[in-house]
């Protein structure tokens, strides 16, 4: 349905390609949380991996940031409609984590765990091969508290909710469990390539 | 351009009725679904806009109706001068218009009487949105909860609901409105002339008859970002606080 009147703002069309469907190009970086944001000190700081309720193997600041520490640069996409291009992080990919605890995947989801109660369901074949990361830096600095630091997940091929901040674990479930906003009529898997925001979406 | 099959695709088309200045940036827009339309108070809708040649955007306005309020949702929407959507809707938008709606969306900022209170609303221009839904669900089944906003504009002229509010609050029936104006001396005995901090949060708790239940705040970035600060500061549990953030 055209709108009448309406033209809009259009991104230039050599970056057509990169935006997903609905979505358009911010130069910011916006903040979205369901909370306030989390005070978490390394000091205090700690990541664990779980397999349900039982803790696989643990790390402290210093012990996860001794592991091997990987670049990666991607578009984000947020289901509140923005795109942003070029996002720089340092992390730990979770298939290093994983090779630390000298573990393979022990189920086919995972559940992201936050410091704040936050979690999110990601299929586990997502966070693998080189697909998702624990991010520690960003564009080169400590992430800020507002964007999820110390550490956050970052998938960036999903929508960013995915992402979850100030992460403390990862919990391997035999179910896909929803997690917070998923709980919260967004989409279980949430593919901005296939628009898939909310719960019904195809 | 084509929707698809309905069950697919929520999206519907509204046509505005009824066009309202509330403040000199803030204009409401009463628009009617053409499908039934139930919601929660704090909920939002995504808006969809469609140029001629397919270029889409979209963006997310609170209502700001009670979900008693009848067969047409309210949303205030605040002129951002170089925006996309917001000076469309100043600029062109006319009562007979149609532009394509989703929702009702978001569980979690969300607010219902049989919840319960006491409420500490916390809303930063136009973030009173929802909290107005939530202020006139109250007003509409003459609930009993105790509520409190405090709400923070610049200047007098930019208080968005101002005299609805002021009219709640002058019933004197458990509804406490607190006004700080950022710009502008303060004008009612009660209200604040600086910045929310945690005095403010903590004067506005304590009038309350009993224990906190939630406290919900909205706005922009930095307003949610001071405010919930405020909160925790003046010894509200973070677990109480939802937070929904406009963006910029
Ligand atoms: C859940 C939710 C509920 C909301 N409810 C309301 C509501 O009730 N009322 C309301 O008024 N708003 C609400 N908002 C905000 C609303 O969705 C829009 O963000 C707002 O209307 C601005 O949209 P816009 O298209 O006018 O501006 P945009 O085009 O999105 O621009 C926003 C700002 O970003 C800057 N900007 C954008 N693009 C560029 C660029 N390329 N370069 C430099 N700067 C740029 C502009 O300066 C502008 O000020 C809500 C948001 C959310 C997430």
């Amino acid at each position: 349905m055209v709108t009448r009147g309406f033209s809009g703002r259009k991104p230039p069309t050599d970056t057509d390609a990169r935006i997903p469907p609905g979505q358009y190009l911010e130069q910011g970086f916006p903040v979205l949380s369901a909370g306030p944001t989390p005070r978490v000190r390394t000091e205090e700081w700690s990541f664990t991996l779980k397999h349900g309720p039982r803790p696989v193997k643990t790390w402290n600041w210093k012990e996860f940031n001794a592991l091997p520490l990987t670049k990666m640069t991607r578009d984000i996409h947020c289901v509140t409609a923005w795109t942003k291009f070029d996002t720089a992080w340092q992390g730990v990919l979770v298939d290093d984590i994983l090779a630390d605890a000298g573990i393979e995947p022990l189920s086919p989801f995972t559940l992201a765990l936050s410091f704040d109660g936050y979690t999110t369901n990601v299929p586990t074949k997502d966070l693998t091969t080189g697909k998702a990361m624990v991010a520690l830096l960003y564009e080169g600095k400590p992430i800020t508290p507002d964007h999820g630091g110390p550490a956050r997940l970052l998938v960036p091929h999903l929508y960013f909710w995915k992402s979850a901040k100030w992460l403390n674990g990862l919990q391997f479930t035999e179910r896909d469990e929803p997690g917070f906003w998923e709980l919260r009529g967004y989409h279980i898997y949430g593919d901005p390539w296939r628009e898939q925001r909310y719960t019904g979406d195809p | 351009m084509s929707d698809g099959p309905a069950a697919q695709s929520p999206w519907q088309t509204v046509t505005i009725t009824r066009i309202e200045k509330r403040t000199p940036r803030v204009t409401s827009f009463f628009l009617r679904p053409s499908r039934p339309f139930a919601y929660r108070a704090g909920q939002h809708v995504d808006v969809r806009l469609t140029a001629p040649d397919g270029y889409q955007a979209r963006r997310s306005y609170s209502i700001a109706s009670a979900p008693e309020s009848g067969e047409t949702i309210e949303l205030a929407i605040e002129r951002l001068d170089d925006g996309e959507v917001s000076p469309f809707f100043h600029e062109v938008a006319a009562v007979g218009d149609e532009v394509e709606l989703r929702g009702p969306l978001g569980g979690h900022f969300v607010w219902s009487d049989s919840d319960g209170g006491p409420l500490l609303l916390v809303g930063g221009g136009s973030g009173v949105v929802p909290l107005m839904a939530m202020i006139r669900h109250r007003a509409a089944l003459k609930s009993a909860v105790p509520m409190a906003l405090v709400f923070s504009a610049r200047v007098w002229n930019e208080v968005i609901f101002r005299d609805e509010l002021i009219d709640f609050h002058d019933r004197r029936d458990g509804f406490d409105l607190v006004l700080t104006l950022t710009r502008e001396p303060a004008r009612r005995p009660a209200d604040h002339s600086r910045r929310v901090d945690a005095a403010m949060m903590a004067q506005s708790i304590v009038r309350l008859p009993a224990p906190l239940r939630f406290a919900f705040v909205c706005g922009s970035n930095a307003f949610v970002s001071a405010a919930a600060e405020a909160l925790i500061n003046a010894g509200v549990p973070a677990g109480l606080i939802r937070t929904e953030r406009y963006g910029v």
